[in-house]
């Protein structure tokens, strides 16, 4: 395989990867990364000696990835890791997460800026209980492409029914989700590289493509251009000494809102509101070093300047003038609580961090919890433990700009951060604004 | 339309990150070593803030071990990307009794440095450090964040580490307390080298082929031109002069060379697609035990 990445042409993919334990995982990943020659002699090498010293049977290719030294003696992965490989088509950075200890923590972690998720099945067992746990999370962080891997196909002797059999069990819990991925289900043997990277001959009876075949050409909903404009300013950009304005021309006005286009696109002369103050005006410049923009577009980073002289600095938003964004102080939202010495109750206090937002909150009510082996929702208990996920209410001390989750991943996220500690403790993903009892029809005369 | 290239993609993540830095924090630095990784970031510092100049001061921390080309590199570079630099020195720090000079032909001033950085952030009163670290280089890197909190100490806590999630960075921190930031975390060594090659960005002559005196140790290339390695008698025989270039460049008592005819950036891409070694496999420093870079990163190296 040529590993030289084509620079011009070549995209990038993110996934993640999401299995029970011995279900493969490490030994899959590890042939991607060998078989496209990310591994190098010396990774090898000491993986090998490692492995040796250890009394491992085989080369535990885990040991490339869990390099801190407790995971090292205890055995065990404590971290999302991430790790990288490249094909003349594509770059790939594989966010790894752990199958045991804090298991929904790290997934939802690894899954929030991953496009696609692979979820591996054992073969001999079929769709388990941590099958439909892991896809249920990557339903929730909206991936919306899963790798259905059936893996271990050799010890079932590649075998056509088994395989059907477990794609239909595990299409139809899928279908039953709230948010159903697209599915791609690929039966596989790690170990023996069938279907890996090459097609097999053993499974001479299943006719789509290889995994690598799939990772290279499959078409993620990545934040696209036809999503509605969005640009969350972090940094006005004022060069205001003497020296510049000789360097660079009289920029003793320039005022730049620095931010990266979170989704759909700006050209100069649109028509936008700057939050917070919601006040219309015109884009004049779309810059960056390289010069003068006719277009912004998602994922780059820019310094937009308008018309008018607007208030706005880092927290504020850029939208298009005809595509409103919500602009509430209270919502609902899904939040995965990841904080193993606190809980989360009503009346509970944080920092809000969403977009380059930061405000305070308070948790106003519980909704549900979600039992995420059964999907069973439930409002027995109020209070959030690690790992746990559910349903709240939130007010915030001053309105935040947003979209729903399930519209826009950037302006429909955010996290809590512990007021004591400053540790990020809950991942959120907003449902829908709390409708204002006044804006319900509700007169009040005086 | 069709989507952006990943070289595009990690520009721009870089970007964003380093102007959450500046937003984040009151006092950052970018820590500048003059190896390709940091000239890399500054260079993308530049551009994240243009037309202004960048919020933040240059840090290099000075082994006084350094080839004298990464010196006037380094000095020809700050003023180009019109930064200012402020320079911490192990020299200071062994003078001022801080620190110990290590012993014998091994000895590097490698590990003395975290003093030196941890002494300058505490005298410039620094709440963040940039550094030019990637994921890919070492797998105690491999679970960094981009956002690294370091207690009073500076010390690193790598099983008690803030989750990471879009792109949402928690810089919050209690007063004596900073951050490490790596801007360049999901970047590969390839990378790193197709961006320079996209960018024209100038580099050290270091990193290109060149005829240098060298002599191997434990299966090293390393340099016997500057003095800086105490060569030992057995070893002064092997002295020879041989066409090498550095593929990381770094204080010049731990850095090894590579025999290398690369005397362009498309030679030097080629060259490390086809390369069968990681670019720390040449590092000295990272040699010492299998946790070697985890134990200096949690007392608060780089």
């Amino acid at each position: 395989m040529d590993v030289l990445v084509n620079p011009t042409e070549s995209s990038l993919l993110r996934f993640t990867t999401a299995g029970s334990v011995d279900d493969g995982k490490s030994t899959l990943i590890g042939r991607l990364l060998y078989d496209s020659k990310s591994i190098f002699e010396d990774q090898l090498l000491a993986v090998e000696e490692s492995s040796k010293r250890r009394g491992d049977a085989h080369v535990n290719l885990a040991l490339l990835t869990d390099g801190l030294r407790a995971e090292r003696e205890q055995g065990i992965t404590i971290d999302v890791a991430y790790r990288y490989f490249a094909t003349p088509r594509r770059k790939f950075i594989i966010a790894d997460t752990p199958g045991h200890i804090q298991y929904t923590r790290n997934m939802v972690t690894g899954a929030s800026t991953a496009d696609l998720a692979i979820i591996l099945v054992d073969a001999r067992l079929g769709v388990i209980e941590q099958t439909m746990r892991h896809t249920y999370l990557a339903s929730l962080l909206r991936i919306n492409q899963v790798v259905l891997a059936v893996n271990k196909m050799d010890l079932v002797d590649f075998d056509e029914d088994t395989y059907h059999k477990i794609v239909a069990d595990y299409m139809e819990f899928a279908g039953g989700l709230e948010y159903t991925p697209n599915i791609r289900p690929i039966p596989m043997s790690a170990l023996n590289g069938d279907n890996v990277v090459e097609r097999s001959s053993r499974t001479d009876w299943y006719e789509g493509p290889s995994l690598l075949e799939h990772l290279e050409s499959v078409q993620v909903q990545a934040e696209t251009a036809q999503d509605k404009a969005r640009f969350p300013v972090q940094w006005v950009i004022r060069p205001i000494s003497d020296a510049d304005d000789a360097k660079l021309g009289n920029l003793h006005d320039y005022r730049g809102f620095a931010g990266r286009m979170a989704s759909g696109t700006f050209r100069v002369g649109d028509a936008v509101s700057v939050l917070p103050s919601g006040m219309k005006t015109r884009i004049t410049g779309i810059h960056t070093f390289a010069g003068e923009q006719s277009e912004a577009i998602p994922q780059l980073s820019y310094s937009i300047t308008v018309a008018d002289e607007i208030d706005t600095s880092r927290g504020g938003m850029i939208v298009k003038a005809d595509e409103p964004v919500h602009t509430e102080q209270e919502f609902d939202a899904m939040i995965c609580w990841f904080a193993d010495k606190k809980t989360l109750r009503p009346r509970g206090r944080f920092y809000l961090r969403h977009t380059t937002n930061e405000v305070r909150a308070v948790v106003t009510d519980v909704l549900y919890k979600v039992n995420i082996s059964t999907l069973e929702k439930s409002q027995e208990s109020q209070e959030f433990a690690l790992n746990d996920i559910g349903c709240i209410r939130l007010r915030a001390s001053a309105p935040i700009f947003f979209d729903a989750y399930s519209e826009n991943r950037t302006t429909g996220s955010f996290i809590l951060v512990d007021e004591q500690t400053n540790n990020t403790v809950a991942a959120g993903m907003i449902l829908k604004p709390v409708a204002n009892v006044f804006d319900e029809g509700s007169e009040i005369s005086i | 339309m069709s989507s952006i290239t990943h070289l595009q993609f990690l520009e721009s993540e870089a970007i964003f990150v380093l102007r959450e830095t500046a937003a984040q924090f009151q006092n950052p630095a970018l820590l500048f070593s003059g190896g390709k990784d940091s000239i890399v970031m500054a260079w993308l510092a530049r551009k994240a803030f243009y037309p202004a100049r960048m919020p933040f001061k240059l840090l290099h921390v000075d082994t006084g071990h350094n080839f004298p080309e990464a010196m006037t590199y380094r000095d020809w570079f700050v003023d180009e990307i019109g930064a200012q630099l402020v320079v911490g020195s192990v020299q200071k720090s062994i003078d001022e009794g801080r620190v110990q000079e290590e012993k014998g032909p091994y000895a590097s001033r490698n590990k003395l440095q975290t003093v030196t950085l941890l002494d300058s952030i505490e005298e410039h009163k620094f709440d963040a450090c940039l550094g030019g670290g990637r994921r890919d280089e070492e797998k105690a890197r491999a679970k960094e964040r981009f956002f690294s909190h370091r207690d009073e100490f500076g010390q690193w806590d790598p099983k008690n580490q803030r989750p990471e999630l879009w792109n949402i960075f928690n810089g919050r921190k209690h007063f004596g307390e900073h951050f490490r930031v790596f801007p360049l975390s999901n970047w590969t060594e390839m990378d790193v080298w197709q961006y320079i090659r996209q960018e024209s960005i100038p580099l050290p002559s270091l990193y290109f082929a060149h005829r240098r005196r060298v002599f191997e140790r434990h299966g090293q290339l390393l340099d016997a031109e500057t003095g800086f390695i105490p060569i030992l008698e057995e070893e002064k025989d092997m002295v020879e002069e041989r066409l090498i270039r550095f593929r990381t460049v770094g204080d010049a008592t731990c850095t090894g060379a590579v025999e290398s005819s690369a005397g362009t950036l498309d030679e030097i891409v080629a060259e490390v697609a086809a390369a069968r070694q990681t670019e720390r496999g040449t590092r000295a420093d990272d040699k010492r035990s299998e946790t070697a870079m985890e134990d200096r990163k949690k007392e608060g190296y780089f």
